[in-house]
């Protein structure tokens, strides 16, 4: 087997191990926006108001005139 | 534009040279920038959301950084301060450099839409056109108002910034954007006054090159008044606060001072003394753009504590 350790080597490593963190680090963000836009308040919400069917229940009840003053 | 078989590999890059393609340094007055313009918006953003707007305009800026280096790998080589830049170094080849900056102007563009919204994203799109295409490709060979009209692309984050927080763009924008826009020109043609020879070898239209020493003193002062101008009018709008305020007076008041020295200078004294006030000038500018810039954001946390009244 060669186990001739170059320099190249440690760069090439280097180059490899850098793309691999960022494509890691890519993947924990679109995670976490995704989370943070699901979660946010009104989003689940929102997006089930999205649904095929309209569904007036999961929709925030418009305040008509006169109410709430 | 650069050859692509004028730069022979040297030597296997490591993934610091990629990084070095995006220009850090500029990367982190970007950051800076942006992360003021989206602070003092007064709509509050998710801090998740506001982290991953800032790192896209960043990447963004990278970007276009990348796309510079592929286009401006010629005279990079004949500027000794950019000459150990990966491209003319022969650590990266142009093509590369050119898929680096293309993929991540991608990539930064659309996850800043998906962050924050559209406007942001589109304005972001527009300033990597702007610095790419319109500053390296076009204006930067020629003409002299090169860095003038270029500036605005630096002059874009603190915008973008705002956008993602707020999705329009208003008054408060626009003179934080005029901050960094007649900021520009001071700062780098008082550069190109002390590293003349540079711009000179590299045939690149500096002013200091084609009209002149004298010429740019003048324009660096009459910069310099629209900047305080500008400057102060940002201090009336609802994002200014009494830090703000103070800093700007005293700020711009040193800032016009250091032009009207360097204005009534002739090119003889700055060469005996080693352009010692042109020197201290540039460094004042850095420190004028932080000081500034960091005072929008102290008002920002006054107002955040209640200690001032205001738009957030």
């Amino acid at each position: 087997m060669i186990r001739a350790e170059h320099e190249l080597h440690q760069r090439r490593l280097g180059r490899n191990v850098g793309v691999a963190l960022s494509l890691v680090a890519l993947i924990a963000i679109v995670l976490g926006l995704t989370f943070v836009k699901v979660t946010r308040g009104g989003g689940a919400a929102a997006l089930e108001g999205f649904d095929h069917a309209v569904r007036p229940g999961i929709t925030t009840p418009e305040t008509t005139a006169g109410e709430g003053n | 534009m650069s050859d692509v078989n004028a730069y022979e590999r040297t030597e296997e890059p490591g993934f610091g040279d990629y990084v070095a393609l995006l220009k850090p340094r500029v990367m982190s007055l970007v950051v800076f920038t942006a992360m003021v313009g989206l602070l003092v918006a007064p709509v509050p953003v998710h801090p998740f959301i506001a982290f991953t707007s800032i790192l896209f305009i960043a990447i963004g800026a990278g970007a276009s950084g990348a796309l510079n280096m592929w286009w401006d790998a010629d005279i990079d080589a004949v500027m000794s301060r950019t000459q150990k830049r990966p491209i003319p170094a022969g650590k990266i080849q142009p093509g590369e450099a050119l898929g680096l900056g293309v993929a991540l102007s991608g990539l930064s563009v659309m996850m800043l839409g998906l962050a924050a919204n559209l406007a942001a994203a589109a304005l972001l799109a527009f300033t990597i056109f702007f610095y790419a295409v319109i500053y390296t490709m076009i204006l930067k060979r020629w003409t002299p108002q090169n860095i003038v009209i270029g500036g605005a692309a630096g002059a874009f984050p603190p915008m973008v910034g705002w956008v993602a927080a707020t999705g329009s763009v208003s008054l408060e924008a626009v003179l934080m954007f005029g901050l960094i826009f007649f900021w520009t020109p001071p700062h780098f043609w008082a550069l190109c006054l002390f590293m003349k020879s540079d711009y000179a070898d590299a045939k690149v239209p500096m002013l200091t090159v084609t009209h002149g020493h004298d010429a740019a003193r003048r324009q660096i002062f009459i910069y310099t008044l629209v900047l305080a101008t500008s400057a102060l009018a940002l201090g009336f709008t609802s994002i200014a606060g009494p830090a703000y305020i103070a800093t700007a007076l005293v700020m711009n008041a040193l800032f016009a001072k250091g032009a009207w020295a360097i204005l009534r200078r002739t090119t003889e004294a700055a060469q005996a003394d080693g352009y010692k006030v042109e020197k201290s000038f540039f460094k004042l500018s850095l420190i004028y753009l932080t000081l500034q810039f960091g005072a929008l954001l102290a008002d920002a946390a006054l107002r955040a504590l209640g200690l001032i009244g205001g738009a957030a």
